[in-house]
């Protein structure tokens, strides 16, 4: 809100300059358009052949002035706009988006109470409710997944049945709802040059990739003192603290050589946003039925 | 007495030079929305580095040489009088290349202050408020020594050019600096959003409007050789537009965290705006009427009128889309774009160079271009061009409108962003199509300008005597 100096400088002001076109039409006016006046020559010449004539101006043009003029005064009237003055029609933009919000909420509600008794299995299965699982999998989870669920470099994969954290439903929907933080530390200053190949070479093995076996034998002698306390000594990972499965060959940062000494030596930090407060609880169970879904169908 | 020309045939060749860069940069990134791998994956390459040059280029190097040449050459022929400080004025000219110098560098090398239309950093403003001073007192101290009582009409839009561009520059550039290359501005939030699109609403109103109307002023009467035809409607319109476009800022910010108040004044504001507009179409306009016969033999009328009908046509199309509900489907969609470059292609540079053929050949003490076919080849192609952008922005902006605001019974987003950019794609070639003839004409001009001026030796021009009994002072 305005305080009341400023309430009513802008409102004088507005007012004020709207006037000021009104005046300017009806001074000129006043020097013009007369019936029957000859149009003539204001008898300045510029440069040897610059003239103006001095022809009224046309009446048109005046009403489309006028026009634009008094529609100013109404739109004032019933809007707000002069200082804090509210308007006759009590119009606010903050107030016209939560009433379309609660129209659209409304009338959205007959799409999704049908789903709230259904257990998550039920949800997977039903038709509508993949539909609409797809649809909003398609607005807010496939610019990092992409649009199939198969997703990219530095985002997961959610097709494979590979998870992270877990595929169940209620560990989908946590991930959904609370976001997940994965953090791998980074541990090139504790390795050095020699341990990170070494390690890496031993992780690759792990994986079934090809690799200098006298290297992955001494990398793996590292391992067991640094790694396993999150991959677990096989390798297989921890889903309770989000740590990969490193001998399945399916990778998040990339399984060559180089990547994974990127991910030794500086870490990695993966980040789920939480959408707990951006979607409603209908919405987030569909998408979790949707998404577990995206595995048991490949 | 003479005339001082040199400046003026020095902007005249530079505004040809930096309209061909500043709409190749324009081409290059309109292929890059259609292949982004045109970047190259090099930093200064890219799109965000490249738009700021082409907006940058366009506006303040092709447009500041048209109007700051075309202003220097008018100012001296409706006074009657030698440039003021000739010296002052080369120094206008060598000071306003070495920002526009600036700024090709800095820009591609990613100094920004992050304002649209204002990015240049802190030096670099400072050198543009000392040039643009230096301007002000060529053009003043030429219109106070001036041999006629009467100053004409194109001097007062220019006038009120150069005082609202300097007033719109320092108010939106005020900022703290950090470093030589880095500065804060000294606004935050939604203040500093409208102190920075009643800057940028202004740029348009003051630079690219009021100053092309006293091109227009000058030289469609000029090369009709007619009278203009109503002095009273240029008092209306002239008043009418630097009163009421001062306010029109807001429209940039509906439906945003701009108080409802302001949005409501900028809407009301922008439609009182249309008559003022039509008002110096009309005055363009109805000067040719009478010679419209010429537009048969004379391709440099035809630049004129089409530039005075995009004018109207943009003028008429900017009021309508400040509309609070026209602006909600509008915003931020190619629409946006495409009315920019009504104005920008159909408006300001089809009058830029349509004052330019009719300005080149009086500055060698030639009737008319070396190649007249050529102007009207380049006539065409530049309409054509224009159309193909315009009408490729509409369909574009109107088809992402429909598409954003499309939703299923569920709630959910009937399209996905990446949809919207590949239902795009088409659109964005059509529109590199005109782009790429729109810069295509600028060669022919540049071939032209070279046969027409700078084969010839340069000339001084006697200062014509005041004709009318009643203009001496």
């Amino acid at each position: 809100m305005l305080n009341s100096f400023w309430n009513w400088f802008v409102i004088i002001i507005s007012i004020a300059s709207i006037l000021g076109c009104w005046w300017l039409l009806h001074w000129t006016r006043g020097v013009s358009d007369r019936e029957g006046e000859e149009v003539g020559s204001t008898g300045h010449i510029w440069d040897e052949n610059i003239r103006e004539l001095n022809a009224p101006l046309p009446r048109w043009w005046l009403h489309l002035f006028n026009i634009t003029i008094i529609f100013a005064f109404l739109y004032l009237l019933l809007f707000p706009g002069l200082g804090n003055v509210p308007g006759i029609l009590g119009w606010t933009q903050i107030g016209q988006y939560e009433s379309e919000r609660a129209a659209a909420t409304e009338a959205q509600e007959s799409v999704y109470a049908r789903f709230r008794d259904m257990d998550p299995a039920a949800l997977t299965a039903d038709a509508e409710a993949n539909e609409i699982g797809h649809r909003l999998f398609a607005n807010n989870c496939a610019m990092c997944h992409g649009s199939d669920g198969r997703g990219a470099r530095s985002f997961p994969n959610l097709t494979d049945n590979d998870w992270l954290y877990g595929g169940s439903f209620e560990q989908v929907l946590t991930s959904i709802n609370k976001g997940r933080v994965g953090t791998m530390p980074p541990w090139g200053a504790v390795l050095g040059e020699d341990g990170v190949s070494e390690v890496v070479a031993y992780v690759q093995q792990l994986a079934g990739q090809e690799v200098d076996a006298q290297l992955a034998e001494a990398g793996q002698a590292r391992y067991a003192t640094i790694c396993i306390a999150c991959h677990g000594m096989d390798g297989t990972g921890n889903q309770a603290l989000g740590a990969p499965n490193l001998s399945n060959n399916i990778w998040l940062y990339g399984g060559d050589a180089a990547s994974i000494a990127e991910s030794v030596n500086m870490g990695r930090a993966g980040k789920m946003p939480a959408h707990e407060n951006l979607l409603n609880e209908d919405r987030r169970r569909l998408l979790a039925a949707y998404v577990t879904g995206l595995s048991e169908r490949q | 007495m003479t005339y001082n020309d040199k400046v003026v045939r020095q902007f005249v060749v530079m505004t040809v030079i930096w309209g061909i860069v500043g709409m190749l940069v324009g081409v290059i990134i309109a292929a890059q929305l259609w292949l982004p791998q045109l970047n190259f994956d090099i930093p200064w390459l890219s799109y965000g580095r490249l738009r700021p040059l082409h907006t940058n280029a366009v506006i303040f190097a092709f447009g500041g040489c048209a109007l700051i040449g075309t202003s220097l050459y008018v100012v001296q022929r409706t006074c009657h009088v030698r440039l003021f400080a000739g010296g002052l004025a080369s120094f206008v000219f060598w000071g306003w290349q070495l920002v526009i110098l600036s700024a090709a560098v800095s820009l591609p090398l990613g100094f920004t202050q992050g304002k649209e239309y204002a990015e240049l950093e802190w030096p670099i403003d400072l050198l543009i408020t000392v040039v643009w001073v230096a301007y002000a007192v060529v053009f003043f101290g030429t219109i106070v020594k001036r041999r006629v009582s009467h100053i004409y009409v194109a001097n007062w839009f220019y006038a009120a050019f150069i005082l609202t561009i300097a007033l719109l520059h320092i108010v939106n550039n005020l900022s703290l600096p950090v470093n030589a290359f880095k500065s804060y501005g000294i606004y935050t939030g939604a203040v500093d959003a409208m102190v920075q699109w009643w800057y940028g609403h202004n740029a348009v109103g003051f630079f690219l409007t009021a100053g092309f109307l006293a091109m227009m002023y000058y030289f469609v009467p000029k090369q009709a050789e007619g009278p203009v035809y109503s002095y009273r409607l240029s008092i209306v319109h002239f008043w009418a537009l630097i009163g009421v476009y001062m306010w029109a800022g807001p429209h940039h910010l509906h439906y945003t965290a701009l108080p409802d108040w302001v949005q409501s004044i900028g809407m009301v504001f922008s439609l009182i705006l249309l008559a003022p507009s039509w008002g110096g179409m009309i005055n363009g306009v109805m000067t040719l009427s009478g010679h419209w016969h010429k537009l048969r033999t004379d391709p440099v009328l035809k630049f004129m009128i089409v530039a005075l009908s995009f004018y109207g046509m943009s003028t008429f199309e900017g009021p309508m889309m400040s509309i609070k509900t026209v602006n909600a489907l509008s915003h931020y969609t190619d629409w946006t774009i495409g009315h920019v470059h009504s104005g920008a292609l159909g408006w300001v540079a089809m009058m830029t160079i349509g004052s330019l053929y009719s300005l080149i050949p009086r500055l060698v003490g030639e009737k008319t271009m070396h190649s007249v076919k050529a102007v009207d080849m380049h006539f065409w192609i530049a309409t054509i061009g224009i159309v193909l952008y315009i009408t490729s922005m509409w369909i574009a902006g109107v088809m992402q409108g429909l598409m954003w605001r499309a939703f299923n019974d569920d709630g959910t987003l009937t399209y996905t962003f990446i949809e919207t950019i590949a239902a795009t794609k088409p659109y964005y070639v059509i529109r590199l199509l005109g782009g790429l003839l729109f810069l295509s004409g600028m060669f022919i001009m540049l071939w032209n300008l070279w046969k027409t001026m700078l084969q010839r030796p340069a000339q001084e021009f006697a200062a014509a005597e005041p004709a009318h009994w009643g203009e001496q002072r």
